[in-house]
């Protein structure tokens, strides 16, 4: 059991230094009214500087990420995070510079900024890059409330329905809600794509949009896009990408020339910047021209060669966050797009869909295949025989800790019972594919001789299975000092 | 071949072979052929690794960061130490190569450390419970506001003091606009929210009362009478604050908070242009099982060994989908941990030193501007680590003349507040040195 | 199983009627279908609610299922012990009722399900 740093503190140990000064030092009490002063201090915890290095240094040894092994989180993208980019995204030129110093001494930054916007914009086949929300999410909320003012600059205020398939992300239909539209689903057909007869049946002068992985949450490519984009924009609606997927397309085909009005990329998974443990990523967004208008303040622009921001822009969604982007990231993924090119990106497509087809072709005579025979960058597979004889999905997951590696994504999508989501990117070698699928088919073999030895598992991670419920019943969210008192 | 990209080309065929296709362009024949893009990406030219690290200098060396210029710019980003454990620790590559914790078992560095994050964020804003973070002060304020929005049967009224960052005020208005709320903006009086007019507009359509303290303006707010105002109508009250002036300011929660959120990027993490900077959230039992994002609890495996995992998740987006009230997915638990370890070098006795060497820092600066005769202290409040002055010339002006010295003068306050056409919002951190700040005055009073 | 006595909805909820008073739970095939249940939402006393009405919701670990009132009227009674206990409904889902409703309209009891349609209807959802 790792201790909390709490419980590793003593009274009077110090890892903390200040400046020395000349410059008079009032109390407390000297400067602010007694009542509103603190009167105990915040129990933090009292340490040296090498107890904070071996706490945290020992909590990182109980810790994935994909420099540790294999990482075939589907829909997440885990591919090899160049070092380079940690490198650069560190010059202090970069790190050290403040949102609001004078444009002059930033034209390094927007320049960037200005850069990586054309690159994007490029890559997706769309007019305007914004560049502004922190994630995938917030990108979502923003280029929804692109749409909604949209229909709302056209008079069309009635419009206030978006379309998500049943196998979208849980952010979609989320991110809708909550920038006041109404969700209508729509259903998969046994080919795992979105039914086009039922989509018909939906659209209306109600219509705001449809939102729209592709490849979908499946791996699937949908097929009918163009007519699907034809349904939406017929009946006066727009059409949202969420780029979760864009691993599979870089350079093959682009959601502007699919028939997309809106995009989203999640930078922290097609361009490698690091998933931080959960965050920060970046989730910039992408609009055919008519859009523009409507993005988040401030944009870039340049003029003779200098770069400034504008925030003349009246019809503007106003801001989705403080200031201009999650820069430091904005830096890593440039970096990235630079030190791939054209066809390095078209490649990283080419090898992340072969590697994902590979997989598939080498575990479907072991677990149900749900939706066809070919995938895109990612696959999914369902446990439903391996539950029948013993254990489920849940205990592949686990059993796959055993020998080390970090479990697909399971229970999603939730129209196929028992799924894993298997996304290897094009990081991966075709040895470790090979280990992968072995283990994976073995584990299968442990089920039909012994299910219960699976279920039990992981046997060897420094905790095991963790009673979830207990957690959710009776929640302890911080530590409680006053069983241990410093 | 690329170096990202391990495939061989004997590899390849090998794979293809396997699948039964005739080659990998295949694969991609789902594609409609009329959408297939068929040239080449008009990008810039592919660089080596040392092409790359050139460029990136080349355009890093074009921007003056805060280790060319002394820093006196504040305004919701602020230009703190950073002690060197902080990066050392965060490059571990276990941490910022792990996506979010979804598998306990192989995360429990990452989910101690936020408990951990919870349980300091928890302990200086003297609140019940936090979660693992957000993205910034800005959108976890307007977390806040939507939850007491939700929550607050039928009533849909959010009062918004002006004293709250106008960057967070515009993203509460766009985060609001989705929903049935109306936000009606609190002018101040003498640098501090209008509490006569609060509480004339504070009402039973009210649902929150949203105050930032220390404000905009580095003015410590009377949060008690903010808080007794918007619970005499029943409305929850919000609080945005800075985490340090809590080291020697009073806990939120003894004012009656019922969310206390804001940007903690001063803590351990660098400017970085804006982003990416860090939210906290914390609030009472009552809402925990409402708040937005992760949240890290604590339980035990069949063997009885402590563990940590993802916990009250039916609250969230992946689950609730379009009943969630927040659509958030990943935080900005990197930024959490930087601040984790920063507040665990600062501990118990650090985190009141540096809360009380910045208001004494600032305390020092305004006297030594004002001496000048140039500036006058534009509100007589007491303040933290940041001030208001009254400028006899165009701050702009000011900051021209400052910036060829290699100072980074104050906020122009004309951008937000028109009313304030001469404003010079001054921040000073423990960074600074009485050499900087006589110098900051000398040069800000006058030509010399 | 299910009881005689009960009336059952289509969102899986029953009610056992008292004169003009229903107490109001989820039924054994709902709770078998969400698993540990780790938190009951209860509704506010003395609020009204109307017939297919979202009035509050039931967690488990990884799910969330509203509880949707079967009928219309004021809610005069919630079962607070859910709010320590809500394994309490895995156990017995029929015994732990989550709110009791005076009816403002009897006549919807109508159109609830008996015991017997009930578990045909359970055989075809699953």
């Amino acid at each position: 059991m790792s201790k909390l740093i709490f419980e590793i503190s003593r009274k009077d140990r110090r890892a903390f230094e200040l400046l020395s000064t000349r410059i008079e030092q009032k109390k407390a009490e000297e400067l602010f009214p007694e009542r509103y002063l603190r009167k105990e201090p915040a129990r933090l915890p009292e340490v040296s500087e090498l107890d904070v290095v071996r706490h945290f240094t020992e909590l990182s040894t109980r810790n994935f990420g994909v420099d540790s092994g294999f990482y075939p989180l589907g829909s997440c993208t885990m591919k090899y995070n160049p070092k380079i980019n940690e490198k650069v995204a560190s010059y202090s030129g970069f790190a050290n510079i403040h949102p609001y110093q004078p444009e002059s001494t930033v034209q390094g930054a927007l320049r960037l900024m200005y850069e990586l916007s054309g690159s994007l914009a490029e890559i997706t086949g769309m007019d305007k890059i914004s560049l502004q929300p922190s994630a995938g999410a917030q990108g979502e909320m923003a280029g929804l409330m692109v749409i909604k003012k949209y229909h709302e600059k056209m008079g069309e205020y009635q419009r206030n329905k978006i379309i998500c398939p049943d196998s979208a992300h849980g952010t979609n239909p989320a991110s809708a809600a909550i920038s006041g539209f109404d969700i209508l689903q729509v259903k998969s057909n046994e080919r795992g794509m979105v039914d086009v007869d039922e989509l018909k049946r939906l659209v209306g002068s109600d219509t705001a949009g449809l939102m729209l992985t592709n490849p979908n949450t499946l791996g699937l490519f949908e097929e009918d896009i163009v007519e699907i984009a034809s349904i939406i924009h017929k009946a006066g609606g727009l059409l949202y990408y969420d780029g979760a997927n864009a691993n599979a397309i870089l350079g093959k085909s682009r959601p502007g020339d699919m028939g997309f009005d809106v995009v989203h990329l999640n930078l922290h998974k097609t361009f490698t910047t690091p998933h931080g443990g959960g965050g920060p990523g970046a989730g910039p967004i992408g609009v055919k021209e008519f859009l523009y208008p409507f993005v988040s303040v401030p944009v870039i622009e340049e003029k003779d060669g200098t770069y400034y921001l504008d925030y003349n822009r009246p019809d503007s969604i106003g801001k989705v966050k403080a200031f201009y982007g999650n820069f430091l990231i904005l830096v890593r993924a440039y970096a990235y797009i630079l030190s791939m090119g054209a066809e390095g990106l078209a490649d990283v497509s080419s090898n992340a869909v072969l590697n994902a087809n590979y997989m598939l072709s080498r575990l479907k005579d072991v677990y149900d295949v749900p939706f066809g025979e070919r995938c895109m960058h990612e696959f999914v597979i369902s446990g439903e025989k391996q539950k029948k004889m013993g254990a489920s999905t849940i205990s592949i997951a686990k059993r796959l800790l055993d020998y080390g590696y970090h479990p697909p994504t399971i229970y999603f999508p939730l129209v196929v019972k028992e799924a894993m989501m298997i996304e290897p990117t094009e990081a991966e070698s075709m040895e470790t594919l090979d280990e992968f699928i072995a283990v994976l088919r073995k584990i299968n073999d442990e089920i039909e001789d012994n299910p219960e030895e699976v279920n039990h598992s992981p046997h060897t991670t420094v905790v095991g299975r963790l009673d979830e419920v207990k957690a959710a019943r009776t929640p302890v969210v911080k530590y409680s000092f006053e069983n241990n008192d410093q | 071949m690329h170096k990202y990209i391990p495939n061989t080309s004997e590899e390849i065929k090998e794979m293809i072979d396997r699948i039964g296709v005739a080659s990998v362009d295949e694969l991609f024949s789902t594609i409609p052929d009329e959408i297939r893009f068929k040239g080449k990406l008009n990008l810039p030219k592919k660089m080596t690794e040392q092409e790359l690290d050139k460029y990136m200098r080349e355009l890093a060396a074009m921007n003056s960061s805060t280790d060319d210029l002394i820093c006196f710019l504040g305004a919701g980003a602020y230009d703190h130490y950073i002690p060197s454990v902080v990066n050392a620790l965060t490059s571990r590559s276990e941490f910022y190569t792990a996506y979010t914790p979804y598998q306990a078992e192989i995360s429990q560095g990452v989910l101690q450390a936020i408990f951990e994050f919870q349980t300091m964020v928890s302990e200086i804003t003297g609140m019940d419970a936090a979660n693992a973070s957000m993205y910034d002060g800005s959108s976890s304020t307007a977390e806040a506001c939507s939850i007491a929005l939700v929550n607050a049967h039928k009533r849909n009224r959010i009062l918004v003091s002006e004293g709250l960052h106008p960057e967070t005020r515009k993203v509460i208005h766009t985060y609001m606009s989705g929903r049935d709320a109306v936000i009606v903006e609190i002018p101040l009086k003498d640098g501090e929210t209008d509490y006569d007019e609060l509480a004339l507009l504070c009402d039973d359509a009210t649902a929150a009362v949203c105050i930032q303290s220390p404000n905009f303006f580095g003015i410590v707010e009377d949060m008690d009478k903010a808080g007794e105002i918007a619970h005499a109508n029943n409305a929850a009250f919000i609080v945005n604050t800075d985490l340090i002036a809590l080291g020697i300011l009073k806990p939120p929660s003894e004012s009656g908070a019922d969310f206390v959120v804001g940007e903690a990027q001063g803590l351990g993490n660098p400017l970085s242009f804006g982003g990416p900077h860090l939210g906290f959230f914390a609030t009472t039992n009552k809402y925990l099982r409402k708040m937005p994002g992760r949240i890290v609890g604590e339980t035990n495996d069949a063997e009885g060994r402590r563990g940590y995992v993802l916990t009250l998740q039916a609250r969230e987006q992946h689950i609730r989908r379009e009943k969630a009230t927040s659509n958030i997915c990943s935080n900005h638990a990197l930024n959490a941990l930087a601040a984790t370890i920063y507040m665990s070098v600062l501990g118990k006795k650090g985190l009141q030193e540096l809360a009380l060497r910045c208001a004494n820092n600032a305390r020092y600066a305004s006297e030594k501007l004002v001496e000048t005769g140039k500036f006058h202290l534009k509100y007589n409040k007491p303040f933290f680590k940041e001030f208001l002055l009254e400028a006899e010339e165009d701050p702009s002006e000011i900051n021209k003349r400052l910036l060829e010295s290699g100072i980074l003068g104050g906020y122009e306050t004309k951008r937000c507040y028109p009313g304030l056409q001469k404003g010079w919002l001054v921040a000073v951190t423990e960074r600074r040195t009485k050499a900087e700040i006589d110098d900051l005055a000398k040069k800000a009073g006058g030509k010399s | 199983m299910a009881n005689a006595e009960r009336r059952y909805s289509k969102d899986h909820e029953w009610v056992r009627v008292e004169g003009n008073e229903a107490y109001i739970g989820i039924t054994e095939f709902a709770q078998d279908q969400l698993g540990d249940i780790v938190y009951v939402e209860l509704p506010e006393v003395s609020s009204s609610v109307e017939k297919d009405e979202v009035v509050c919701a039931v967690e488990s670990v990884k799910t969330a299922a509203d509880i949707i009132s079967p009928v219309s009227g004021t809610v005069i009674a919630i079962n607070e012990e859910l709010a320590d206990q809500p394994e309490m409904i895995n156990e017995d889902p029929y015994s732990a009722w989550i709110m009791q409703i005076e009816l403002s309209d009897p006549t919807e009891l109508g159109e609830l399900m008996n015991a017997a349609e009930y578990a045909t209807y359970c055989e075809n959802e699953e």
